[in-house]
């Protein structure tokens, strides 16, 4: 058995995985619980959240993230990635920013207007 | 003369002139002392938000966004860049913004400021005073809207939610984050937060530690020396632990910032550090609203934008209903419940059920919370898996249970 | 190269820069650190007290009572706050009421004006939250509070745009005399001159070594603060001492002209300027403060904050002519009531010089400053200073309502400032409730602007504060 908080939602619930059993979870109070419990013993991912340059606009960084949930281990690469990319002003929320970043099929949007 | 003025542009400003607009109000001003709509929720980019609220896990500005999409299809008065500066009982409001100093005044006032962070000040840490010691919001605010980073190696003291949440941040954008210092036994933060923000990047968590020292070299930290403390948070000799750090980020505690509600001679309540509020949100001043941080610290946006709502509802019937309620009750609060939100509940009310929120000091397993009357009769109850202080516990209390209470009902908690 | 050269520009140093500026001759004011007022200076009760406390005949006396005579005056040319609300000597038993006695008799032989013995009711008239064991007070009318930051800064100033060359962060190396000329070596560079005025608290000693005899030794002693919210400063009236006693000075109680509360402070002889506060000590202070106050709520505590005096090891202030180095004079061992006194110690240092030659006052020279202060003026000043510059509109610190008009400001002033301490300092941005945890980086970035330099380059305060080490994503991960 694999004990694991949920990061669905804020609730957190204590998640049991049951590795000898096709990873049945237990513990849920909800269906993104059973899908997050077997991800995350299997293929843990993660939606990044970070920021890139923005020229002529109210702030410095325009935020981003991914479009889908990266592979865990590839979020500080991915963080890494985004070092030399520079926006101009206007942005659009949900506009691509990167097209499929560092070739994992995902793209980095932006997460506001600006 | 305005309807209602909002006082700040946060989630909790923007959900209750959203809702105030909706409910059929029409000369609406929201005061925002940015640049731009949103409030902390634009330094906020990570995600969490809107799962209630939208059904859908949103970053900060996302969230925000939605409100502020809303509110651009609306004739609500947005005015940005602008202080209230002072507010009297008599909803006449003073602004400040660069075209002069001006008097307004509306028939209802939601007061909406949100909150502050504790300082190194109000737990006293010893030590040198260099550069290097931060709040966790202030940080987060130079990397997510300026792009600098304060430090290079980080301890993080507290493990309240922005703290984790900078231990990822300050993580993903290049430095070293090598502790978290946690003085009780137990997260402040959200379980999840534990999860994502420290255990995926492999940040250890120091329960009850705090920080004893802090040491500079040149004007600018060069170390912390950290001591487990004991149940009673006395230091335990001989635990010291030396970290050396450029950095020490504060995550201990939100205040909700009440000075211009002071100024309206509106009562505070020593507990929350907000005001005292009745079921429908409104402050000892008639008419006076609030809703949101400043009136709690809350978990998530979501709640904080669906208090607004209530708050704003009710500014409504303020201003276009005639008062049906003709006394009121109190709400008291057991240990370990350190307080309630509301604190007092008008009756009669034509509202079904009254929501009362509160936190506990405590961690308890499976327990069943009750509220009892007056004459110390159980009127109703609600069993829980568990309680925590990291999450702000709600009660639906069917107003049918309480309707003939002359003054006061009084909620606890029994472990199972 | 100069007639005069004074070494540290904290009170004294820029006391004696303003009085000395008003005569023709040419000055430099050297200071090691960024900014003037950055040592014992900016970390103290802010008290200029009465006069009662030191022995008669002493230097200390003389230039106490002095002191506080001019202070008001002179805080109403520069424009600094000031406020003469009065202290109280608290006494618990009969002893203490003894001790009372001879501080009035004291203080009557020094000069000290209105003093006055009361009993406890009429104590509790005059503060009304005092702890339940007062039994009687010493009342000096004349005791009064300021900002000891604006002040010096208000002095140094002035003393610029008469002439005086400031020197910033010059840290004195060494100092040669040749033919009756002094060459001073700082880090920066050489300057030279006839007379030096050596006003650099606690390394006077050290200064004065570089060139002369073991006149003196100063001892650095640590005191350490709480200063609280403003809540809090509602509760104190006067400046609130305890009897001296065999537990020496106690701890003092004031309200602060800004509003707060401060609470301190203790005395602890350090090594060197150490400036950490420490968790003994400021439980000390929470303990005996409750002697005078027992209802200060410490959980409104805004800020710890320790100052290292420098007392010498002479009991009194060192005001001479160095008997080892002709034209070579001492300023120091400024330990309370330093600040009080910092002004008519400048003033008198223009006789000594008259001794050697004869400078003239200068036919025009500025002996005032004013200052925009947004949150103090009335309705209609606010929208006359808007009309004029639309920055006063803006507030930058929410918690003291400093507007980005009056940090714009400080940089058209003649000392500007180089960190965000030093826009503190003038301001008072950044010392509210939530101690810059909102206004910091809007500060930052007016500094950063103002003063032409990159991120990395913002100081908190003094050299090596620097507050922001990288760009995201480019640390080393």
């Amino acid at each position: 058995m694999i004990e694991l908080i949920c990061i669905g939602c804020p609730r957190g619930c204590k998640l049991l995985i049951d590795e000898n059993n096709d990873y049945t979870v237990t513990g849920h109070s909800c269906q993104i619980g059973v899908e997050y419990g077997k991800n995350e013993v299997l293929n843990p991912t993660r939606v990044l959240t970070t920021i890139v340059k923005i020229e002529n606009a109210i702030h410095n960084c325009l935020p981003v993230k991914s479009s889908k949930p990266l592979p865990k281990e590839k979020l500080i690469e991915v963080s890494k990635a985004l070092k030399e990319v520079v926006v101009k002003s206007p942005v659009k929320t949900n506009e691509i920013i990167v097209k499929n970043i560092l070739n994992t099929g995902i793209d980095i949007v932006a997460t506001r207007d600006m | 003369m305005y309807d209602l003025i909002v006082v700040g542009a946060g989630p909790a400003g923007l959900s209750a002139a959203l809702t105030a607009y909706e409910n059929g109000l029409k000369k609406i001003l929201v005061v925002e002392r940015d640049k731009e709509m949103g409030g902390i929720l634009n330094q906020c980019i990570h995600n969490g938000f809107g799962l209630h609220l939208f059904k859908k896990e949103l970053t900060g500005p996302e969230f925000a966004g939605r409100f502020i999409e809303k509110i651009k299809e609306t004739d609500i008065e947005i005015m940005l860049d602008t202080m209230v500066l002072d507010m009297d009982k008599n909803k006449n409001v003073y602004i400040l913004n660069t075209n002069g100093y001006k008097k307004l005044s509306a028939k209802a006032i939601i007061l909406a400021m949100g909150c502050r962070e504790r300082t190194r000040g109000a737990i006293a840490t010893p030590g040198d005073r260099g550069a290097g010691v931060y709040t966790a919001g202030a940080a987060q605010r130079y990397m997510n809207m300026n792009g600098y980073s304060v430090g290079n190696k980080v301890v993080i003291l507290g493990s309240g939610d922005i703290g984790l949440i900078m231990a990822r941040r300050m993580t993903l954008e290049g430095a070293k984050v090598l502790a978290c210092i946690e003085i009780n036994p137990y997260s402040a933060g959200l379980r999840r937060n534990i999860k994502q923000c420290l255990e995926d990047f492999d940040i250890p968590l120091y329960l009850s530690h705090t920080i004893t020292d802090i040491k500079c070299t040149n004007n600018r930290v060069s170390k912390v020396i950290i001591s487990k403390v004991d149940e009673a948070y006395n230091i335990i000799e001989g635990s010291e632990i030396e970290i050396k750090c450029d950095t020490v980020l504060l995550s201990i505690g939100l205040i909700p910032e009440n000075e211009l509600s002071k100024e309206a001679d509106i009562t505070i309540d020593e507990r929350t550090k907000g005001p005292v509020v009745y079921e429908n949100m409104e402050t000892s001043v008639e008419g006076i609203f609030c809703c949101g941080n400043v009136v709690q610290v809350h978990d998530l946006a979501d709640n904080v934008a669906m208090e607004a709502k209530k708050a704003a509802k009710a500014a409504c019937k303020y201003i276009l209903e005639e008062k049906t309620f003709v006394r009121e009750i109190k709400v008291e609060a057991n240990k370990p419940i350190t307080y309630t939100i509301p604190q007092k509940i008008h009756l009669p009310i034509e509202e079904k059920v009254v929501d009362i929120s509160f936190r506990t000091n405590k961690v308890l397993d499976k327990c069943v919370i009750k509220v009892t009357n007056s004459n110390g009769e159980v009127v109703c109850k609600y069993p829980r898996e568990y309680v925590i202080p990291a999450e702000l516990e709600k009660i639906n209390v069917p107003v049918s249970l309480i309707k003939d209470e002359q003054n006061s009902i009084t909620i606890y908690i029994e472990e199972d | 190269m100069y007639d005069v050269i004074i070494i540290g520009a904290g009170v004294v140093g820029c006391s004696t820069a303003y009085w000395l500026s008003q005569y023709e001759m040419s000055i430099a004011l050297l200071e090691t650190h960024n900014d003037v007022a950055n040592g014992t200076t900016k970390a103290n009760s802010g008290c200029m007290h009465a006069g009662y406390d030191p022995q008669p005949g002493s230097l200390m006396a003389k230039y106490n009572v002095e002191g506080s005579l001019m202070a008001k005056e002179l805080c109403e040319k520069l424009d600094v706050p000031y406020s003469n609300d009065g202290s109280l000597v608290l006494a618990y038993n009969q002893q203490d009421r003894q001790t009372l006695q001879e501080l009035y008799k004291r203080g009557i032989e020094n000069g000290v004006k209105e003093l006055y013995i009361l009993d406890e009711k009429e104590t509790r008239k005059l503060e009304p939250l005092l702890s339940e064991k007062v039994v009687g007070s010493l009342y000096a009318k004349t005791s009064a509070i300021i900002d000891p930051w604006q002040y010096t800064i208000a002095l140094a100033e002035v003393a610029v745009e008469n002439g005086v060359d400031l020197k910033l962060s010059n840290e004195v190396k060494a100092i040669t005399k040749e033919n009756d000329i002094f060459t001073i070596t700082t880090s920066k560079g050489q300057y030279r001159c006839k007379y030096i005025i050596n006003a650099a608290g606690v390394y006077s000693d050290v200064v004065h070594e570089m060139i002369g005899e073991k006149e003196f030794t100063i001892i650095p002693v640590r005191g350490q603060y709480f200063l609280l919210d403003k809540n809090e400063g509602e509760k104190v009236h006067l400046t609130l001492f305890q009897c001296p006693s065999k537990y020496g000075k106690g701890v003092a109680v004031c309200p602060t002209v800004h509003g707060n509360m401060i609470v301190g402070p203790d005395a602890e002889t350090v090594q060197f300027e150490d400036l950490a506060t420490t968790t003994e000590a400021l439980n000390y202070i929470k303990e005996r403060s409750a002697l005078t106050m027992d209802c200060i709520n410490f959980r409104d505590n805004i800020r710890n904050f320790a100052g290292v005096r420098a007392r010498s090891d002479r009991q009194d202030f060192i005001i001479e002519e160095s008997k080892s180095v002709k034209n070579f004079y001492n300023l120091a061992g400024m330990a309370s009531p330093g600040l009080t006194a910092a002004c008519a110690i400048g003033y008198h240092v223009i006789d000594w010089l008259n001794t050697k030659e004869r400078f003239v006052k200068k036919e025009n020279y500025k002996e005032t400053r004013k200052k925009v202060r947004f949150k103090d003026l009335s309705f209609e000043e606010k929208n006359e200073m808007i009309a004029k510059n639309p920055a006063y509109g803006r507030i930058i610190c929410r918690c003291e309502q400093v507007t980005e008009g009056e940090i714009l400001d400080c940089f058209n002033s003649p000392i500007p400032p180089q960190s965000i301490d030093g826009i503190k300092r003038r301001t008072n941005a950044g010392m509210g409730r939530c101690q810059s945890g909102f206004c910091g980086e809007k500060v930052a970035m007016i500094l950063k602007e103002k003063l032409n330099i990159e991120f990395n380059e913002i100081l908190l305060d003094k050299e090596g504060s620097n507050i922001l080490m990288s760009k995201a994503k480019e640390g080393d991960y």
